[in-house]
């Protein structure tokens, strides 16, 4: 066991990049991720990596490409506006099949928006963002020890179906203080990155790039990134249950959402209300299958967001009607107390008698 | 100091007060004090555009249990250093709560009979023993006192570790700690 350590979210995510071998961050400023850019500027230069604040996001963004290029462990972070500003990169990460790690730790939108806490980059995130048929691997954590876990994780996960990774938060999660510990990364073997840019001495050359203007050819590369990302459909579904198995009523959240969501539980069961969580740690892959069965043990489910209703959208199509899925939502960055989470699901007991 | 885990300890708090009087700083020691004794702890401040100056809070939760929400609709004890704190907070104290309000700052009394509230005046007594800036350090004091959530002694530790290069202050700090324990266990007899 290590020793516990006091971090902020934010600045647990950065040891952990550091601890799975990160040693190139780009970032551009941004509440409330900045103790990410602020800790990778003091502890890269430690550990011999390059910190770089870029001149903006965009710029952040291709800086990102091209160290995944040259083979490096890259991360970047950002919040809301700032990843969106990224899209067009992320597009074209993906495309190239590079590896690497991007935080977005949600605030309120659209547009500036505020810099509360926010689950409404839902879709942007889990469903493309940028142009084109891609995913990102989605991570959500919602514990600042889970964040150092899934941030280490995401590493691998990049560097395993070369895809940019995705670590999805909230402000609250990257302010917050708890104890975390830093267990060694995992010590995954992969074959040698044959593909990166070092220098084509005595070797033939190679070339990263995204342009195929031959249709044959481009629809070639899309099955390849689409048969690879159906891989990680297939292994990579990450999921907690928690009291769901003799549950009349089970919530469905994630993230920041989740963990208040099960203080409310715990006052519920008190009362002897059965309810339960099922809580998506992978937003893509998304665990549909573990909602369908749910649904179809005649469960009740209720989903909690801070968003107007997006992850609700991937519950409703992997229960295909089979229960009615009731929703709850605050946003803009008013985060949902777990009272008014107590109310919803006594209310949803209520209707259904 | 580590006995095991009793069963059923929780506390959650709100501080309140201008940006500078220390809630932040206050906050963060008795989170990470309860750390060391091995209980779950989380931490987590109000952020926004403003600072110095401007209203700060913080919301701290001690369990022996996993922790669900750090956020806390409705505290069991609040700490309030100046009056739009007071008017912010103590509506959203449970009944039979905790207030403590740092009287120096907060002009009026509690309009709520459910309620245990003692008003301390926190920098008289934090000028007395020798340095005013200590003023949060007797508030955490008078809560440590009313609640036994950590021991003096974690306090005294964590101080010395999150204090770090400005180890002069340690002792006024400690000092003005105890004041405030002793603050209520004169003011306040039924105090653990």
């Amino acid at each position: 066991m290590t020793e516990k350590r006091f971090m902020a979210g934010n600045e647990a995510i950065a040891e952990a990049a550091i601890q799975a071998g990160c040693r190139f961050y780009f970032g551009y400023p941004i509440t409330p991720q900045n103790e990410i850019c602020e800790y990778m500027s003091m502890r890269l230069p430690e550990v011999g990596g390059t910190f770089l604040q870029a001149e903006s996001e965009v710029a952040a963004i291709y800086m990102t490409f091209g160290a995944a290029g040259a083979g490096a462990r890259v991360m970047t972070s950002s919040s809301s506006p700032g990843i969106s500003l990224m899209q067009e990169g992320i597009s074209y990460i993906a495309a190239a099949e590079l590896p690497c790690v991007i935080v977005n730790m949600m605030r309120g939108g659209p547009g500036l928006g505020g810099i509360h806490p926010s689950q409404a980059d839902y879709f942007q995130a889990t469903k493309g963002g940028g142009h084109g048929d891609y995913h990102l691997l989605v991570l959500a954590p919602h514990t600042a020890q889970e964040a150092v876990n899934l941030t280490m994780l995401a590493f691998d996960l990049a560097d395993k179906y070369r895809n940019p990774v995705m670590i999805l938060g909230d402000g609250n999660m990257g302010q917050m203080m708890e104890p975390v510990e830093f267990p060694p990364p995992p010590k995954t073997e992969f074959s040698k990155k044959g593909w990166i840019l070092d220098g084509a001495r005595n070797r033939p050359r190679r070339l990263i790039k995204t342009l195929y203007l031959d249709p044959p050819v481009l629809e070639k590369r899309n099955l390849a990134i689409a048969s690879k990302l159906s891989e990680a459909v297939k292994n990579e579904v990450r999921f907690e249950s928690f009291m769901v198995d003799d549950a009349d009523i089970v919530i469905g959240a994630y993230g920041t959402v989740a963990r208040i969501a099960k203080t409310a539980i715990k006052i519920l069961r008190e009362k002897g209300v059965k309810v339960g969580l099922l809580r998506p740690i992978s937003l893509f892959p998304f665990p549909y299958q573990q909602f369908a069965k749910v649904a179809e043990s005649g469960k009740k489910i209720l989903v909690v967001e801070m968003s107007l209703g997006q992850m609700v959208q991937d519950v409703q199509l992997a229960v295909c009607g089979k229960t009615k899925v009731n929703f709850y939502s605050r946003v803009g960055g008013v985060v949902p107390g777990y009272d008014e989470i107590l109310r919803e699901v006594e209310k949803v007991v209520k209707e259904s008698g | 100091m580590e006995k095991g885990k009793v069963k059923g300890i929780y506390e959650d708090v709100i501080m309140a007060g201008f940006g500078g009087q220390g809630l932040m700083f206050i906050g963060k020691l008795l989170a990470y004090s309860a750390m060391k004794e091995s209980k779950h702890v989380t931490w987590i401040p109000s952020y926004g555009p403003e600072m110095r100056g401007g209203t700060a809070n913080c919301t701290v939760v001690v369990s022996d249990e996993e922790i669900g929400s750090p956020v806390i609709p409705r505290p069991r004890a609040v700490i309030v250093m100046n009056n739009p704190s007071l008017e912010a907070f103590e509506p959203r104290l449970q009944s039979e709560g905790l207030l403590l309000a740092n009287s120096s700052f907060v002009t009026r009394s509690t309009t709520r009979k459910d309620i245990r509230a003692t008003f301390i005046p926190a920098n008289e007594i934090a000028s007395k023993v020798g340095n005013e800036k200590a003023a949060n350090m007797v508030m955490l004091g008078a809560y440590v006192a009313c609640t036994g959530i950590v021991s003096k002694e974690s306090i005294n530790k964590g101080l010395e570790e999150l204090f770090g290069a400005k180890r002069e202050f340690l002792a006024a700090n400690m000092l003005a700690f105890e004041e405030g324990v002793k603050f209520v266990k004169e003011k306040c007899p039924k105090t653990k």
